[in-house]
């Protein structure tokens, strides 16, 4: 059994393919390891009450997927790890879900997250925190957190996140696996529960480079139901280059800064010798503007988001409070129960932000500082094919480290925000272990590559020949 | 930089109701929070173009004549609250 579940996706997609691996018993294997979960990563599998008809696979042609429960699937709970969506089940399936069943992919369950994605740690679940299967005292990072912690707690060989702020990245970055956040507009919206909709894009988190690119693969496209998609132009190859010859990356100069823990500066820069050892070639850059990136996307995102979050208000579905006197205190009641702190946190910022006589000065200033830094990227890719930065400032820190004040926790996005506001793909793959800065055993760190848009095959290829060179083999790390 | 009064404002807009605490709670937290933001405000941004979407689509339509499934009633019921005749029913807005 435990060579099974050692099969990358990839490998055994082609097993499948090839009539040496059952699908049916390869997922069932699956579903097993699954319900071993002590990391509260899953909110729902298969089996635990009626209603996953709808998205049952009969005929396995790949391997199962978790998926953040942030995506609608038909007749199944769909929470957004929200009690105010506590019990609800969509009467649809999002884009994503559908390509995936399409594909042959059974669901292996839906995973916990960080609230209507607002995070950066899963502590703002409302069905409790995700634990990192690295060091059970410390977090996956978020929002994304249960979806990477089932793959690099071998609870799932991949899994689908968002990454809106670095969702996908900064998790995966935390647990030692691959996450990609694709461009802007590749992957539908549709039945993705929206939080800012100007940012939020699905993405693979896989132990592998080369199953990123298979899921990017089968996700990608199109979709008549997201205007707002475009697809990847000539789709999504296996990538198959081994160096880095004639490729040139950009450190930038603006974002070597303090906050960094020293482990993870060292990973960073040892992984940019194995970039050299390639034959890749390291120049520095500019991006002047990627410093306020925090600031803006904390005008942004919470802008768009109090707009979105708006629909719940106990009309249509979801939990509605009873005892209220009129409408008014119906929504009020509502929403006051069924949000949580940060949540609440957000709209409020978001609200204030758009609000008469805030609008220029908060989200119109914010929007030209996003201006900028899509312009500084453009610039600096003009000079460099790839730019890039360590994921994450920190390796996982602990449970209830940074949760008494949120602005240290949404520092934790320094390095990935600015490539969300830009629109561009971004990868992070293990650069290594490190010791936290309080000391304790080593902890993974990720390694961010980030390319100009649509640029997703050179970026999978060039993340596919580092990964070979560095060779990080979470088991063989002690996981 | 941001008051009780303004936090029960924006509360208002956002159809929250916070407690006494919350309140509190709220206006130091995004009071820390907005000084942070307001960096963006010192800066000289005269002339950049607000960016309000970074992909290069415009009005992306489709033709009319296309059929489209809409839910069916019942479905797009099923999940209610509190459905009624066919509608879903809610709290009248003033009370009486």
């Amino acid at each position: 059994m435990a060579g099974l579940l050692d099969l990358t996706a990839l490998e055994a997609q082609r097993a499948m393919a090839a009539g040496e691996l059952d699908g049916a018993e390869y997922a069932e294997a699956w579903a097993r390891a699954a319900a071993g979960d002590e990391l509260n990563a899953y909110l729902w599998r298969p089996g635990e009450d009626d209603g996953g008809e709808a998205i049952a696979v009969p005929e396995p042609r790949t391997a199962p997927i978790a998926v953040k429960d942030i995506f609608c699937t038909e007749g199944v709970p769909t929470t957004a790890a929200s009690r105010i969506l506590e019990g609800y089940r969509p009467p649809y399936t999002a884009t994503s879900v559908r390509r995936l069943l399409d594909a042959g992919a059974p669901i292996l369950g839906k995973t916990n997250m960080d609230e209507f994605a607002m995070g950066s740690s899963n502590e703002n679940s409302g069905y409790g925190p995700v634990l990192n299967p690295w060091d059970r005292g410390r977090v996956p990072g978020g929002s994304s957190g249960g979806s990477a912690a089932v793959v690099a707690g071998g609870l799932a060989p991949w899994s689908i996140g968002t990454d809106t702020g670095g969702s996908i990245r900064q998790p995966a970055s935390l647990c030692g696996i691959v996450g990609l956040k694709p461009t802007y507009g590749a992957i539908s919206r549709y039945g993705m529960i929206a939080f800012a909709s100007s940012l939020d894009q699905c993405g693979p988190l896989t132990r592998t480079v080369a199953d990123a690119a298979l899921l990017l693969g089968i996700l990608q496209g199109r979709d008549p139901l997201d205007s707002t998609s475009i697809g990847i132009e000539g789709g999504v190859e296996l990538p198959e280059r081994e160096d880095l010859s004639g490729l040139r990356f950009g450190v930038p100069g603006d974002l070597a800064r303090e906050g960094v823990e020293p482990g993870v500066r060292e990973v960073f820069e040892a992984t940019l010798g194995r970039i050299q050892e390639l034959g890749g070639e390291i120049a520095e850059i500019a991006l002047p503007n990627a410093e306020h990136g925090i600031s803006a996307y904390y005008v942004i995102a919470p802008a768009e988001a109090s707009s979105n979050l708006s629909r719940y208000d106990g009309v249509r579905y979801g939990v509605r409070a009873g005892g209220g006197r009129d409408l008014i205190e119906m929504y009020e009641s509502t929403r006051s129960q069924g949000f949580g702190a940060e949540v609440k946190r957000r709209i409020m910022l978001g609200t204030y932000a758009l609000s008469s006589g805030y609008y220029d000065a908060y989200y119109g200033q914010a929007q030209k500082v996003r201006t900028r830094i899509a312009e500084d990227f453009a610039a600096a890719f003009e000079q460099v094919d790839f730019v890039v930065t360590p994921t994450s400032p920190s390796v996982a820190f602990g449970l209830g480290e940074k949760t008494a004040d949120p602005l240290s926790m949404y520092l934790n996005d320094f390095f990935t925000v600015p490539m969300s506001l830009a629109g561009i793909p971004a990868i992070s793959i293990p650069g290594g272990l490190a010791e936290p800065a309080g000391g304790g055993p080593k902890l993974p760190v990720g390694f961010q590559i980030a390319a100009p848009a649509f640029a997703e095959q050179r970026l999978l290829d060039a993340a596919h020949a580092l990964e070979r060179a560095i060779g990080f083999d979470a088991r063989q790390e002690g996981l | 930089m941001i008051d009780r009064e303004q936090v029960l404002h924006v509360a208002r807009l956002a159809r929250l109701r916070l407690s006494e605490a919350e309140v509190d709670a709220m206006a130091g937290e995004l009071s820390g929070i907005l000084e942070h933001v307001d960096r963006i405000g010192r800066l000289d941004l005269e002339g950049v173009e607000p960016t309000s979407h970074v992909v290069a689509l415009e009005n992306v339509l489709r033709s009319d004549d296309a059929p489209w499934q809409s839910l069916p009633r019942e479905v797009a019921l099923a999940s209610a609250p509190e459905p009624v005749d066919g509608a879903f029913r809610v709290p009248s807005p003033q009370a009486d």
